[in-house]
Order: C-alpha cells, then sequence, then structure tokens
C-alpha cells in the first residue's frame, strides 16, 4: 500500500526541499518505488535541487488541468531508476492547483509508487495546505530556533485539523526532523537541544541533520546529499530517518563527519 | 568566583530563555490557535456593549492582553467623553445614560434604537 509523506515547516528555508530530495533518494536506493511531487508553485525548487531543471516538459499544473498526461510530466531521475520527480509549474500561481485535481494526481501516483513525497511550500496558505492534504505522514523540518519551533507548532495544528485524515476522525503520523542542528552549540547552550524542541512540540523524531558543508556542496551540484556524500554525516543521518520511515527501529545518533588529523588542525581556523 | 567569571564568555547560555520564551508563547497560540484575532473580535463586541449606554468614539477604546506564565491580564480602557469634550455629540442623537436606561436589558435598548 502507497504511503503519501508530505515535508512541511510553516517557515522557509529550514530545509523541506533538501530534506525531500535526500529522504526520496534514500528510500529509493533501498530498492522503493518513490516520488518526489513538488507544491511550490510558482517558486519550484526540487527539480533543481534535484539537478533535473533542464528536462522539465510538464508539471503538476499541466496535469491536473489535464493538458498533460501524468506519465509525460514524470521525471526519472538518471542516478537511481525507482525516483522520480513531479515539477511544479514556475509560470502559474498556486490558485490553479484545486483540491479535485490534486487529489487525482495523488491518487494515481499512488498506484504507481510504494512512496509519494510532497514537498510543501512554505506559509501555511493554500499550497502548504493541498499538500499536506491526502498525506499519511507528515515530516516536520525544525531548525533548533525559535521561529522555526514556533512555525512547527502551527503546521501541526494545521495537520491535525485540515487534512483528509483528520476531517475523518483520523491523525496523520507527525515526525519531526530536526535540521542543521550543531551538537557543539547546543552542549554549550546556545541552541536549543533536541530535548527542548521535542518537549515543546511532543512529536516522535524521526532523525536529526547535522549542520555541515556538504548539504550546500550536493545542492550546488543538482544531487542529493544521500548520493553526492553518502557516508557525510548529513547523508547518514538521512539514510537513518529513512530506515525509519520503512517501520525498522535505530538508536538515535547524531552523526559526525570524520575529520582527517589535517582537518582537525586546520579545519577550524579555515572555518573561522 | 570573580576570577573564574573573567573567563566564562558572557551571554553563552542563551538557549534556556529561547526554551522558556516558546513554552509561554505557544501556551497561548494554542489557547486561541484558529482565534487569532481574539483580541479585534473582543474590542469590537466591547465596544458594541458599551455603545449601548455611553456616546464612545471607535477610537476611544483599547484592549491589551499582557500574557504571563501563571495568569494574563486583560486591560480594557475606554474614554467616555463629557459634555465639555468638543467630540461629545449632540444630545439628541445620543444623551448620556441615566441609571434606569444602564438597569435596562440589551434587547430593550436595542429595540428602542430600532424603533426610532
Amino acid at each position: 500500500m502507497a504511503k503519501v509523506l508530505v515535508v512541511t515547516s510553516g517557515k522557509g528555508g529550514v530545509g523541506k526541499t533538501t530534506s525531500t530530495a535526500a529522504l526520496g533518494a534514500a528510500l529509493a536506493t533501498a530498492g522503493k518505488d518513490v516520488v518526489v511531487v513538488d507544491f511550490d508553485v510558482g517558486l519550484r525548487n526540487l527539480d533543481l535541487v534535484m539537478g533535473a531543471e533542464r528536462r522539465v516538459v510538464y508539471d503538476l499544473i499541466n496535469v491536473v488541468q489535464g493538458d498533460a498526461k501524468l506519465v509525460q510530466a514524470l521525471i526519472r531521475d538518471k542516478r537511481v531508476p525507482t525516483l522520480s520527480l513531479l515539477p511544479a509549474s514556475q509560470t502559474r500561481d498556486k490558485d490553479a492547483l484545486t483540491d479535485e485535481g490534486v487529489e487525482k494526481v495523488i491518487g494515481e501516483l499512488k498506484e504507481k509508487f510504494d512512496w509519494v513525497i510532497c514537498d510543501s511550500p512554505a506559509g501555511i496558505e493554500r499550497g502548504a495546505t493541498l499538500a499536506m492534504r491526502h498525506a499519511d505522514i507528515a515530516i516536520v523540518v525544525t531548525n533548533p530556533e525559535v521561529s522555526s519551533v514556533r512555525d512547527s507548532d502551527r503546521i501541526i495544528g494545521l495537520l491535525d485539523s485540515k487534512t483528509e485524515k483528520a476531517e475523518k476522525g483520523e491523525r496523520v503520523q507527525k515526525h519531526l526532523l530536526l535540521t542543521r542542528f550543531d551538537a557543539a552549540r547546543a552542549g554549550r547552550g546556545e541552541m536549543l537541544n533536541i530535548d527542548d524542541v521535542l518537549e515543546i512540540l511532543s512529536i516522535p523524531l524521526l532523525g536529526i541533520i547535522p549542520e555541515s558543508t556538504e548539504v550546500l556542496r550536493a545542492s550546488n551540484l543538482g544531487s542529493p546529499v544521500t548520493l553526492n556524500a553518502p557516508l557525510s554525516a548529513p547523508a547518514r543521518a538521512y539514510f537513518d530517518a529513512a530506515k525509519r520511515l520503512n517501520g525498522e527501529s535505530l538508536e538515535m545518533v547524531i552523526p559526525r563527519d570524520r575529520k582527517s588529523l589535517f582537518g582537525k588542525i586546520f579545519g577550524r581556523r579555515a572555518a573561522a | 568566583m570573580r576570577l573564574m567569571n573573567l573567563f566564562k564568555r558572557p551571554q553563552s547560555t542563551t538557549a534556556p530563555v529561547a526554551r522558556e520564551r516558546l513554552q509561554i508563547l505557544l501556551a497561548h497560540e494554542r489557547a486561541v490557535s484558529g482565534k487569532s484575532d481574539l483580541i479585534a473580535i473582543l474590542r469590537e463586541e466591547i465596544l458594541g456593549v458599551i455603545a449601548k449606554h455611553f456616546p464612545v468614539e471607535q477610537e476611544g477604546i483599547s484592549v491589551k492582553m499582557e500574557r504571563g506564565e501563571i495568569v494574563s491580564t486583560l486591560e480594557v480602557e475606554v474614554e467616555i467623553p463629557t459634555p465639555m469634550c468638543p467630540s461629545f455629540p449632540l444630545p439628541a442623537t445620543s444623551k448620556p445614560a441615566t441609571a434606569d436606561e444602564l438597569a435596562r436589558e440589551p434587547e430593550m435598548a436595542e429595540a428602542a434604537e430600532a424603533s426610532e
């Protein structure tokens, strides 16, 4: 049975698109059929992060409005054959998305794939509520920072009221993905700790993605970090999160980048 | 002790402050979720009730909510113009309410207005 997953946050810039790409690639390399769907109509970026920006012909709006067939709009990843992308439209506005159209597309995607991962736009407007509408599972991406935590709390409220599941009296499974976490700074009391965020938001933890230069490096190259640097700390954290989504229970650890002796001596100075 | 403080970086532990601020804020936001313009609604309703009895202006009322950890306070300040006030309305349209009028049921006050 296909699962529909929404990657959401309320606040922009916390890592929704990065996490969608990384988790999608991680689940696909584990042998699952995965589609990542960009719901950020007018400000699409998942295509760019996935390195498929030059292959976009048709998009979600074309499919919703019946101008293109779903198979025409799906872009298959060149690195992982079980990974596909359904891009958003860059020129249309979000009002072009209709409730019925989105429901139909999600229904068709559920027949073709094991995982349908919806990358939500920031905010709490129509695009964001449509992205979460049909979700079975929600990943709330949060930075250990006050504005992000507050917006996540708001989004959790919407997941409990505005989704199809909520309206039927069921519950969307919610998971916290803590991104850009810096264990050293949290240890010194300069950054909200994992327990602080968990206590405030009180939803279960899916993973902790450490702050890392590898994330920007991967997006520069148009490759999910789990494909571009699979042994890096953030990639290992995303692989663990993907395994948890598949029902495995793993010990929660914060992976660390292994530094060479040279890096240990000079890395700090170079970074400062 | 003082000497040790010299070596301590100032304000390095800001996370507990962040945590506390969030906890207080979110406790309130959750309570009024879906009613984000609660203060505006309260202001309109309070103005409606008072305007039945006093010639208050739209700008003459301020409603403030002070959010605290244990109790919150709601502060309502209403300016009631006296006949000395330049903006005081003509007695024909609305005269200051008498004790009798104040004691009347609100429905009756509405009915009286409607019949005028």
